[in-house]
């Protein structure tokens, strides 16, 4: 079966759809936030699914088992530099909201639009 | 080549980075800032060092801790980058020099460090997207700059810039974010993430499914970062209410970093390799370009606070830039390279004057600054020099680019003629909302009479007229961009004819 | 001094001239005034020292900066520009010294700004008149448009504001839209835009294009005011008087006419031009002005703006006698030229003195004031005269080149706009030189009134024994514009 036996990348498809719908659509700022970090996590697992080699082991380079089959360290070790990179957005989304919410006293996106037209 | 020659592509990134945060922890009054200008001014010559070594034909290959690429880290500067460079740490170093007194104004004192530390990061971020040959490293220091000039956008006292600078949190994640999947795509066809490896590799993979996804992810990604019409929702309202010198080091030079990335990819990756990529590009991209340049200008037109009709104009300005690059031909792109020179130029001074007024006057509605160059006529004959150069008269930097995009145009065939209608009746506009400002501050009677209302301080208006003299300057001799932008051009282009 | 040093100074004085003049100008306005004349007197110094190496068929030139490959600022002298020049400082002085009388005569505000502009005005002109190249000429082209904003807009109130936007936004979005195409279309054809004799165009374009293309530089030299982007020129009548005579009279309009003429014969060459059966429109267009924009003046009862539509259609006979192609109807051009500008601000100097001494403007009260106007009105009517083209004035000269031009060509139509358009500028003209002699005088009493104040009436008689000078020793004139015939090909 080609179609599931792909179903990884369904899984990052379907993640991705999750995470921008709820940045499109949803008005509360918070919410905005977490469906950025499932959009990004999405991402996440696209690279940690490609570097991933059947029957192969975690890259640790040992004398004893020259002729190991490894997985691909390269994506793992990209993608733990995006998770750096989206903890800090999202810590620095959430510091924004903080803001927000002290000088607006909300964070829903239609209020505060409302709050700035008066 | 002398040893520090061989390193100033990582000194140009690694100087401000470690700075940065040097200057987080710089507490008496006004140091942080004389070392973030120094760090800035320092950056600026590392550029023009570089700009002179790409200019004599040599270019600049790096390998970070001596792997040598593909497998390492490799950092490259070419005349492309080297043009941009220059922009980015130019505009860095004249907004620093300039806004002192305005950002003392926005930020409290007590964090100034803090936002200092901040301006260096997005200086070294934007340096290092410059001087990258890798992609992924282009995402990092693109999240790096990002990050850093969401908080320098906010650092300001106004709370409106709160809600402006999550919009372009959350928009300029979703852009960095579709890049990262356009790479993760490449990387999985071609098993490599340098450009130069990956523009050979490619090739085998060429119009397979995956590319042209990547290809797809990859454009969109970056038009979005770039503000390319209509995906630029983000940008007017965090340059409005950004303070006065942020907006002037960003407008300069942000969205066009972005575009450096774009042209980069699609030239250098992608042209040589998928079949009819060059009419892709052009029929995905010039309409868009159209659009931008009149919808941006048509805003503009009627907008009344005028840093948000800055804005508005940048969009359009963009547009111009991409249309170029969208004619697909060495004079378009030349034309293309030469404007983002030339409107960095023009719409830095202008950020700048207003930066300057903003001085004086709270509120930036037209109605509001009613005969202010009765009160600051340098400050506002400044603006009117910058205006004449946005529009592109004769004898400023806007002409030259305007000059060559038309010329590029024409040589376009019949669409070319539909475009320089296009960039007229673009150029019309930009008549009628810079003059707008113009008469609302040269020809009108100021709205409080008896009110004494000083110039700018001089320091700052020393800077912000240097900025309008080089506007002239370039307009007149104009061997520099020209060179790097033409070179760039040719570069991009490779074995196209 | 060398030809060289001459043309830069003719750029450079006007500008120091500005400079000093906004300096003085917060000292004394007696020093600024000074000042003003003493710059204008060594501009007319300058200039016309360059007429002797002229006459000698010298063409001196001079470049300063090569802004792109092949597109350089530069500047030469030949009998056109010369011609340009001369006229446009030797009237400056005259203005000047009427501008004296006529802004202390009115107690207009700003005064400053005004006489500083209007050296920046006259440095830009300079620089049309001077240009070697279309690049050159488009770089002040626009200088001039830009810095006579502030003239037109000079009184500041909100009518004023909006017919100087009429004024500003027709001639920037003409040459920004039609002009600077044309320039651009040119330089990537040709790949030069200096101006040659014979041409440049000849072989790089043909057929309909070269008529699409001259469409460009006549509609985009909106200056010439040829319909229909003649709208500009009356509304810019909100300017003051002295405004409307040396620059919307001379240097302004004239800059217009003189980029037109100056593409005819250097840009595209006039065999050239005479061989494409598509540029032949721009004849009809040009005699259609005349006699349209007659009409329109013959329904006007304003003074200023009678004497605007007057200036479009006479602006239309240079772009006609050039539009002939003929070398004589190209002498013709160039001295209509200098004939309407004595004639014209002649009139526009009468109507201002008008102004100062009784607020007077509708045509309709002007009985009858030649008996308390007697000086003015007589130049007033010498103006007139000039325009008709009645002997002895200096309108009756350059009718008879183009007449001899027409004739040359065989070209019974110019001939025949001509006719007409004598029959409505007298039609015009006439009835007012006969209501302010003849008619009885409606001053109302109590508003009793003379003359002008001294300089404005002194400069006005200078500008009509010009105009009779002119009938009676045109050679000169005819001498240097025949160069301009004998240097074709």
């Amino acid at each position: 079966m080609q179609v599931l036996g792909i179903f990884y990348y369904w899984v990052f498809a379907i993640l991705l759809m999750i995470g921008f719908y709820a940045v499109v659509a949803k008005i509360n700022l918070v919410k905005k936030l977490i469906g950025l970090s499932i959009f990004q996590s999405a991402v996440f697992l696209l690279y940690l699914t490609m570097g991933k080699v059947t029957g192969g082991t975690a890259p640790i380079y040992q004398d004893d088992a020259v002729n190991q089959l490894f997985s691909n360290p390269l994506p793992q070790v990209l993608i733990l530099t995006a998770i750096v990179v989206g903890i800090s957005t999202t810590a620095l989304g959430l510091g924004i909201v903080v803001r927000i919410k002290e000088e607006y006293g909300s964070i829903e996106e239609q209020e505060i639009q409302e709050i700035d037209r008066r | 080549m002398t040893p520090l020659e061989f390193h100033l592509p990582a000194l140009q990134v690694a100087a401000p980075m470690l700075l940065a945060p040097v200057v987080a922890l710089l507490r008496p009054r006004g140091l942080a800032w004389a070392a973030t200008l120094v760090a800035s001014l320092m950056a600026l010559a590392i550029a023009i060092g570089l700009t002179q070594g790409a200019l004599s034909g040599e270019s600049f290959s790096y390998a970070m801790g001596g792997w040598e690429p593909p497998y390492g880290i490799e950092l490259h500067v070419d005349m492309f980058s080297a043009l941009v460079l220059l922009i980015v740490t130019g505009a860095s170093s004249i907004a620093l020099m300039a806004g002192k007194a305005s950002l003392d104004k926005a930020v409290e004192h007590s964090r100034q460090p803090l936002f200092y530390s901040a301006w260096l990061l997005v200086l070294s971020g934007l340096a290092g997207i410059l001087v990258s040959a890798d992609a992924f490293n282009i995402f990092v220091f693109m999240e790096i700059s990002s990050l850093a000039s969401y908080i320098v956008v906010a650092g300001g006292t106004d709370r409106r810039a709160l809600p402006a600078v999550f919009k372009y949190l959350i928009m300029g994640t979703i852009g960095a974010t579709f890049y990262l999947i356009g790479i993760g795509l490449i990387y999985m066809m071609t098993g490599t993430l340098n450009l130069a490896d990956m523009e050979l590799r490619i090739h085998d993979v060429a119009d397979q499914r995956p590319i042209l996804v990547a290809a797809g992810f990859i454009t969109v990604g970056l038009a979005l970062k770039a503000a390319v019409f209509p995906l630029h929702v983000w940008l007017p309202n965090a340059y409005t209410y950004a303070p006065h010198a942020v907006t002037a080091f960003l407008a300069a030079c942000a969205t066009k970093v972005s575009l450096y990335v774009l042209l980069r990819f699609d030239f250098v990756v992608f042209q040589q390799n998928l079949l009819g990529h060059e009419f892709q590009f052009a029929a995905f991209l010039m309409p868009l370009a159209v659009l931008a340049i009149l919808a941006g200008s048509a805003v503009a037109l009627f907008e009344s606070n005028i840093k948000r009709l800055l804005a508005y104009s940048s969009v359009a300005q963009i547009g111009y830039i991409l249309l170029g690059a969208s004619l697909v031909s060495l004079a378009g792109l030349s034309a293309s390279l030469l404007h983002m020179f030339n409107h960095a130029l023009a719409k830095g001074t202008l950020f700048l004057a207003v930066m300057a007024l903003a001085m004086r006057f709270t509120r930036l509605d037209l109605r509001h600054l009613a005969g202010s160059a009765q009160h600051m006529p340098w400050t506002m004959a400044a603006f009117v020099i910058a205006g004449l150069s946005l529009i592109g008269v004769p004898g400023t930097a806007g002409f030259i680019s305007k000059w060559y995009l038309v010329s590029a145009a024409l040589e376009a065939g019949p669409v070319g003629f539909f475009l320089i209608a296009v960039v007229v009746i673009g150029s019309l506009m930009a008549v009628v909302y810079i003059w707008r400002i113009i008469e609302t501050a040269w020809f009108e009677p100021p709205t409080e009479a008896g009110e004494v209302i000083r110039e700018a301080p001089v320091t700052m208006l020393a800077v912000v007229w240097l900025a309008a003299l080089a506007n002239i300057y370039f307009g007149l001799a104009t061997d520099l961009p020209r060179e790097l932008a033409a070179g760039a051009a040719a570069s991009l282009l490779g074995q196209l004819p | 001094m060398s030809p060289e040093t001459l043309i830069l100074a003719a750029l450079s004085i006007p500008l120091a001239g500005a400079l000093l003049i906004g300096l003085t100008g917060r000292v004394s306005p007696n020093l600024r005034e000074i000042v003003t004349l003493t710059t204008a007197g060594l501009l007319i110094f300058c200039v016309w020292s360059l007429l002797p190496f002229v006459y000698q068929g010298g063409r001196p030139g001079v470049q300063l900066a090569e802004v792109l490959p092949g597109i350089e600022i530069a500047f030469r002298v030949e009998p056109l520009g010369m011609m340009f020049a001369a006229l446009a400082s030797g009237l400056w002085l005259v203005n000047s010294i009427y501008s004296i009388g006529y802004m202390r005569g009115n107690n207009e505000k700003k005064q400053t700004r005004f006489y500083v502009m209007f050296a920046v005005s006259l440095g830009a002109t300079m620089g049309i008149a001077l240009a070697a190249n279309l690049f050159t000429l488009f770089l002040f082209y626009e200088a001039l448009t830009l810095s006579t904003y502030p003239l037109v807009s000079h009184k500041g109130d909100p009518a004023t504001v909006k017919s100087a936007r009429v004024y500003l936004g027709i001639l920037i979005s003409a040459s920004i839209g039609l002009l600077l195409p044309a320039i651009i279309w040119t330089y990537s054809v040709a790949g030069t835009g200096d101006f040659t004799a014979g041409g440049i165009l000849q072989g790089h374009v043909e057929g309909p294009a070269v008529g699409l293309l001259l469409g460009l530089f006549v509609f985009g030299a909106a200056k010439a005011a040829v319909m229909p982007v003649h709208r500009w020129l009356p509304a810019a009548m909100v300017a003051p008087t002295p405004v409307s005579a040396l620059l919307h009279a001379v240097a302004v309009v004239k800059a217009g006419v003189f980029t037109i003429t100056k593409v005819i014969v250097y840009v595209f060459g006039i065999d050239f031009l005479f061989s494409e059966p598509s540029s032949g429109w721009l004849f009809y267009a040009a005699a259609f002005t005349i006699v349209a924009a007659s009409l329109v003046a013959l329904r006007q009862q304003n003074l200023k703006r009678l004497l605007a539509y007057s200036t479009v259609a006479q602006l239309s006979y240079v772009v006609m006698a050039a539009a002939i192609l003929k070398p004589l109807s190209e002498v013709g051009a160039a001295i209509h030229m200098l004939a309407h500008a004595f004639g014209k601000i002649t009139l526009f100097f009468a109507a201002g003195a008008i102004y100062t001494a009784s607020k007077k403007t509708e045509l309709a009260q002007l009985r009858g004031i030649g008996r308390r106007m007697p000086i003015t009105m007589t130049a007033f009517t010498i103006g007139a005269l000039s325009m008709i083209g009645v002997p002895p004035t200096a309108g009756f000269v350059s009718k008879w080149y183009i007449l001899a031009g027409a004739f040359q060509a065989d070209n019974y139509v110019a001939l025949a706009t001509i006719i007409a358009s004598t029959a409505l500028n007298a039609a015009y003209f006439l009835p007012i030189v006969y209501m302010v002699w003849f008619e009885k005088d409606s001053t109302p009493p109590g508003k009793e009134h003379g003359e002008a104040p001294f300089a404005a009436v002194l400069a006005l008689a200078i500008t009509a024994a010009l105009t009779i000078a002119f009938f009676v020793y045109s050679a000169p004139a005819y001498e240097l514009e025949a160069q301009l015939v004998r240097e074709l090909p």
